[in-house]
């Protein structure tokens, strides 16, 4: 075998951490979404990301349905059951401080997890690769195809949201009662309904998520939570509620395990991540892109 | 008297004829023995198959009669793979349930967690776990008294890795393990042994039980260049690893996954990733393959058919530590009764020649697990199933 040079490692320890960052900003993303409408941290985020991959499974593998009609569906069904999570979890609440909001996510988070083992067993499934597994070798690297796919759906789900937020009349509306909830509804905005919209977008967003990467690393019941924990600390790096901020923060806790991994030690990749999260909160605790006036209105 | 009434009385009845006839049978006395298993949680693929061979095994010797012409009955409790969990489930089988012996738990930890307990209680213990500390007292030397187990040893799975890399002449290796007590110890077995069978460890890099890719651990590996990879992980990291492996085009770099890639689903979810692969493997994942005359070969075909049959699912090897932890239990209380104290000395002196799913047993003074390192096969995949390997 040909020996592989340095250069080429690099190559390939950056196309890793990228592919695997995105997943990261993806989950990151949701949480944002989420949390810039109601300040609260979903953390059944990750559960999002985990049905997407066993729905598609169940879609695409199960009944068989081509791609382009088993992705919409997933992604629907998971949209569904966010906004039921909303309807359910979130809504009923009375005078809710954020804390309680908080602790009915975890629990939801709980359910979803125990009736997916449920339904789905405690094995991973497998999703076959969007257009195949034959890696293609790039200066020495090799990059598979489904890695395209997912930093390609995160250029995506960033474009389209950029354009949700900034030139949509229901995208203002959900910066608006990010910025005052109250002030948004004394303009006539239905707050309620915003809160679903973003339990909506972010389930969805997490589908996606969970529909790309499930073909690289399969999927099973438990996933979630290590997926929400990474997408939280992206989120966290990179400014909480800042999208640019999650976008940056999971690619860069993506490339330091990759990299920490294969120059320093994989023992401890996880801890270097995180090292570096402290090290930016300590200079910077608004994160990366966050500003510290937005953060002191938060009530969380 | 209306027919409502009539309908009334006879359920009532109906239903004191069947407690009678429970109590009755409760009267003539059962065997009670104790299962502690990983069914739910992140141990659950060691649990799950162990507790459905468990009741399979204690509803086939009831349909036959029980044992002694008793009625086995087994008392299963979820450990959900906590040590905490686990021994307050121990005790409650002990006091509560007044079991004669207990097999389980399902994992390492667990077991440790509860070894004390078993010699402060007197109670014999088969546990279906693979480290040697369970039957290996540091301050003696020697077996715990009332603690057995039924798996191989982490020593034999990297012992019968090493010797065929010897064979084929191979001293260079890169380790991946996964960062679980599992991947923790068969990495330290493998530092261990390398000096025995002359291995040079050129890598020796680690991932995380969830990780999604390690395409940067085998980057570096390969450019150690290696003459063998061994991969020590369990669930589906060890599939991951494998297809980041093909992706980075290493396939002169003979792959070996630990007897911990033991299960036909691992094969089937590579989805074509696994041809070529090595691993050592008991032989009740391999009843097919082994030769008419090998000892095991009867029951191992037996026990693959009677799962099939019930479960409609793929045999997973872990299941059969509980058909020989059980089925040991089982022949000690045919010759002395649910005395505990007879049955830990029958366990120690009398299981001699044992035919179980994962070996030969011979259990001794100075061993409480009973095996050596025949009782792995090197296995290779081979047209989507495992063959014997050369």
């Amino acid at each position: 075998m040909e020996k592989i040079t340095f250069a080429s490692q690099l190559l390939q320890y950056l196309i890793t951490g990228l592919t695997v960052g995105s997943v990261y900003a993806m989950v990151a993303v949701g949480f944002n979404i989420i949390y810039n409408v109601t300040e609260i941290i979903n953390f059944a985020q990750g559960e999002f990301v985990m049905l997407g991959g066993l729905i598609m499974v169940f879609f695409h593998v199960a009944v068989g349905l081509p791609l382009i009609l088993a992705f919409p569906a997933t992604v629907i069904l998971v949209t569904l059951v966010g906004m039921l999570l909303d309807r359910m979890a979130i809504r009923p609440i009375r005078r809710p401080s954020v804390l309680t909001l908080i602790i009915a996510t975890i629990a939801a988070s709980i359910l979803i997890k125990g009736a997916a083992m449920f339904i789905w067993g405690k094995d991973p499934y497998d999703l076959p690769a969007f257009s195949g597994r034959n890696p293609i070798t790039f200066l020495g690297a090799v990059i598979q195809p489904q890695y395209l796919w997912v930093i390609g759906f995160l250029i995506i789900t960033v474009i389209t949201l950029s354009i949700f937020f900034n030139r949509t009349i229901i995208g203002k509306a959900m910066t608006a009662c990010a910025d005052n909830a109250d002030a948004a509804s004394l303009v006539g905005i239905n707050v309620k309904q915003m809160i679903l919209l973003s339990f909506a977008l972010s389930a969805g967003i997490g589908a996606v998520a969970g529909i790309t990467v499930t073909p690289i690393s399969l999927m099973e019941y438990d996933r979630g939570v290590m997926l929400a924990i990474k997408g939280f600390g992206a989120a966290i790096l990179g400014g909480l509620g800042s999208f640019p901020g999650a976008i940056l923060g999971g690619l860069i806790i993506g490339s330091i395990e990759s990299f920490g991994a294969g120059l320093i030690s994989s023992g401890y990749k996880d801890a270097f991540a995180l090292l570096v999260l402290i090290a930016v909160l300590f200079f910077k605790p608004s994160g990366i892109l966050g500003s510290i006036e937005i953060s002191k209105i938060k009530r969380f | 008297m209306t027919l409502r009434r009539i309908t009334v009385l006879t359920t009532i009845c109906l239903f004191g004829i069947g407690l009678f006839i429970s109590q009755a049978q409760a009267f003539k006395g059962t065997y009670k023995v104790g299962a502690l298993f990983a069914v739910t949680g992140k141990w659950s693929f060691l649990g799950d198959p162990e507790k459905k061979t468990a009741e399979m095994l204690v509803e086939q010797i009831n349909a036959a009669g029980g044992v002694n012409g008793r009625k086995l009955e087994l008392i299963v409790y979820d450990t959900e793979g906590d040590a905490t969990k686990t021994n307050l489930a121990f005790k409650k089988l002990i006091t509560k349930n007044k079991v004669c012996a207990v097999i389980g738990p399902s994992g390492s930890g667990t077991t440790m967690a509860i070894v004390p307990v078993a010699e402060q209680n007197e109670t014999p213990l088969i546990s279906c776990a693979a480290s040697y500390k369970i039957v290996h007292n540091d301050k003696t030397g020697k077996p715990y008294k009332w603690v057995f187990k039924t798996p191989q040893t982490d020593t034999m799975a990297a012992e019968a890795i090493y010797t065929h890399l010897f064979k084929r002449g191979i001293t260079k290796i890169a380790i991946v393990s996964v960062t679980s007590g599992f991947g923790a110890s068969g990495r330290g077995e493998l530092i261990r042994l390398a000096p025995k069978y002359g291995m040079t460890i050129v890598a020796d890099e680690k991932y995380g039980p969830k990780d999604t890719d390690m395409t940067a651990q085998l980057t570096k590996i390969k450019g150690k260049a290696p003459q063998a990879l061994v991969n020590w992980s369990v669930g589906p990291t060890q599939v991951t690893v494998l297809r980041n492996y093909r992706d980075l085009g290493m396939d002169k770099i003979p792959f070996y996954q630990s007897h911990g890639f033991g299960s036909r689903k691992n094969i089937e979810l590579a989805a074509g990733a696994a041809e070529g692969v090595y691993c050592p493997l008991g032989a009740c994942n391999i009843a097919e393959l082994l030769p008419a005359n090998h000892p095991q070969k009867d029951v191992t075909m037996q026990y693959m058919k009677n799962y099939k049959a019930k479960y409609n699912e793929p045999l997973s090897s872990f299941g059969g530590h509980a058909w020989d932890s059980l089925n040991m239990v089982v022949q000690a209380l045919s010759n002395v009764g649910d005395d505990k104290a007879k049955i830990r000395d029958y366990l120690e002196n009398n299981i001699k020649g044992f035919v179980g799913q994962h070996g030969v047993f011979n259990y001794s003074p100075d061993d409480h697990n009973g095996l050596t390192n025949e009782s792995f096969a090197m296995v290779i995949v081979k047209d989507g199933d495992w063959a014997l390997a050369d």
